[in-house]
């Protein structure tokens, strides 16, 4: 079966649903601790694509931290580069690196750089933040492991504001030609960015008709930050010659009442006061 | 004499190479029958990619496809190295992933396309960014070796390559980051990269029949750059030219000047395109308009000997 489906069924997975759960509240915790440390960083977008990592690195991808740069390994690009928060928790929950490397998030000589850093963080497969990129380097280790006869699989993670650069729309044009059913490109569905929403900033109009118009194998998840749906879209077997495309329809802030759906918190950091509320939230 | 284009022999070395080395692939943007890949897509259908007219995507797919243990070699127009920079800055040089550029049309020699399509920028691009080898080989010769040396460094390289068929002189020593002297003098120094060797050369020729004994030193790398050479020839003509078909902002000229200043250079002057776009015309045409013919050369020494 291929074509477009809407994930909303209970399916099994490896790995009990409540300790994902308790592991992606966890990498919140972390989210918070980083950015409020820093006094700066991109908690919002970190928030809503929390469970699509947290899935990815606890479930979903053949990954070993004590031997990350493993040839076999599944390869994960953060195209949306700013929510490197997200993924720093995920790391260090999944024993890439040790919590302290927390005190040097976008620090002087820190592993953690302000966006992802292939030459200096453990588990970083591709440096990203200049948006629109990452994607298209995804498809590219996902040709190069069908040139090389590499059965890994390619995650990345893009967002819908990242879907106004023309670059997205070239990778997937290339992705969908070289036939490549080892990629999933992951949509962040936040519905915010920087200057406002997406309507009022640049319409990414019926981006669920784009993807499939562009070639891909759809799948819509309607609530991405419900840990069931987004590893149930997660183990969908891929459709044979054709690149996945996943649409997390998630809430940015997810988690942090006063970050919900704000414009204002994608790339502001809590202050004391603030981090101190949103830890209290996230301990529930 | 012979003559080739450095894009023919661009492409012929690919396809040694790719019989050397089977992690080699190569990737185009809908130009191999300009960029000369065409002959590697025959010879090996399976390790070429096309990457249709999408530049910026065909450099972060090799981006990716070099994390995969592959030498991935791209190829474009030079006028595109402004097009897709992000993605040779921060998609490979950043995170100094071994990828090739191999691009071509570099400079007004391109001809008729015009301005629009004549790279004279690509070298100041290509020289500022950490990590970049810088190769400009002024031959077919050197081409190949510019080619088979590229795919032995491990990190980001790239090659301007020509349009125009351009002599072919005797192979030279080739190291990466080392310049060759052609002709050893006293009275002045001319240092030149890529095609202008042919023009130094008849410069160089017209100043001997005036009585001045000029130096003849070809740099094929820009980056890193061979600046001990280019002290030894101050020290020793202390007047120092440099001819580029590129812009006298960011090129040779630059590299050079950031190599002798305060190593007793007593007269300097930057020959190439004075901070203007190029314009359709056949090549000799342009070369002529732009003042960078032999005979244009020398005469411009002269005046400031």
């Amino acid at each position: 079966m291929c074509g477009y489906y809407v994930i909303q069924l209970i399916g099994g997975t490896e790995m009990d649903i409540q300790t994902l759960e308790s592991y992606a509240r966890q990498v919140r915790k972390d989210i918070i601790i980083m950015t409020a440390a820093a006094g700066a960083g991109h908690p919002g977008g970190s928030l809503s694509s929390t469970e699509a990592m947290v899935a990815l690195y606890f479930d979903v991808m053949n990954v070993d931290p004590k031997d990350d740069k493993n040839p076999d390994r599944d390869r994960f690009v953060l195209s949306k580069g700013h929510s490197a928060p997200a993924l720093y928790g995920t790391l260090c929950e999944r024993g890439f690196f040790g919590r302290e490397e927390f005190d040097h998030f976008r620090q002087l000589h820190g592993i953690l750089q302000g966006h992802p850093d292939t030459k200096k963080c453990p588990g970083v497969d591709a440096s990203t933040g200049s948006l629109g990129q990452g994607i298209s380097i995804a498809v590219g280790m996902a040709l190069g492991a069908k040139h090389t006869g590499n059965k890994c699989h390619v995650y990345t993670i893009i967002g819908d504001g990242e879907s106004q650069e023309g670059l997205v729309w070239e990778a997937s044009m290339a992705a969908a030609h070289y036939k490549l059913d080892n990629l999933t490109v992951i949509l962040d569905h936040n519905g915010l960015q920087i200057d406002g929403t997406n309507d009022e900033v640049m319409s990414l109009g019926d981006i669920k008709a784009k993807a499939l118009a562009f070639g891909y194998d759809v799948i819509e998840v309607k609530d991405g930050n419900d840990m069931k749906q987004v590893l149930d879209a997660l183990h969908t077997p891929a459709c044979p010659g054709k690149p996945r495309y996943i649409i997390l329809n998630t809430l940015k802030g997810k988690g942090v009442s006063f970050m919900e759906g704000q414009v204002g918190w994608h790339g502001k950091a809590p202050n004391a006061e603030q981090a101190a509320q949103a830890l209290k939230e996230l301990e529930g | 004499m012979e003559k080739k284009a450095i894009r023919v022999a661009y492409g012929e070395a690919l396809v040694k190479l790719g019989e050397e080395n089977s992690k080699v692939v190569v990737l185009d943007a809908d130009l191999a029958g300009a960029t000369m890949t065409n002959g590697f897509k025959k010879a090996y259908p399976g390790r070429f990619y096309d990457c249709g007219i999408a530049e910026a995507n065909m450099v972060d797919i090799a981006a990716g496809m070099s994390t995969m243990g592959l030498i991935p070699f791209c190829s474009t127009f030079a006028v595109f190295a402004g097009r897709n920079y992000d993605q040779i800055r921060n998609g490979v040089c950043y995170p100094k992933f071994n990828v090739k550029f191999g691009f071509s049309h570099a400079g007004i020699t391109l001809g008729e396309d015009g301005g629009s399509h004549q790279a004279i920028e690509d070298i100041a691009l290509m020289r500022v960014l950490p990590g970049m080898t810088v190769l400009v080989p002024s031959d077919a010769n050197e081409c190949y070796q510019c080619v088979e040396a590229a795919a032995k460094i491990e990190g980001p390289v790239y090659i301007r390559t020509s349009r125009l068929a351009t002599p072919v002189y005797d192979p030279k020593p080739f190291t990466v980051g080392k310049g060759n002297v052609i002709r050893d003098g006293a009275d002045c120094a001319i240092f030149t990269c890529g095609i202008m060797i042919e023009h130094a050369l008849e410069a160089a020729d017209i100043l001997a029949e005036k009585g001045v004994n000029a130096a003849l030193v070809s740099f094929h790398t820009l980056k890193p750059f061979d600046e001990e050479l280019a002290r030894i020839y101050t020290a020793k003509c202390r007047k120092i030219f440099t001819i580029e078909e590129h812009s006298v902002i960011g090129g040779l000229g630059d590299a050079v000047a950031s190599a002798i200043i305060g190593h007793g250079v007593e007269k300097f002057l930057k020959i190439g395109i004075n901070d203007e776009f190029g314009q359709s015309g056949k090549p000799i045409d342009l070369l002529k308009e732009y003042e960078l013919t032999g005979p244009q050369i020398a005469e411009k020494i002269l005046k400031n000997l």
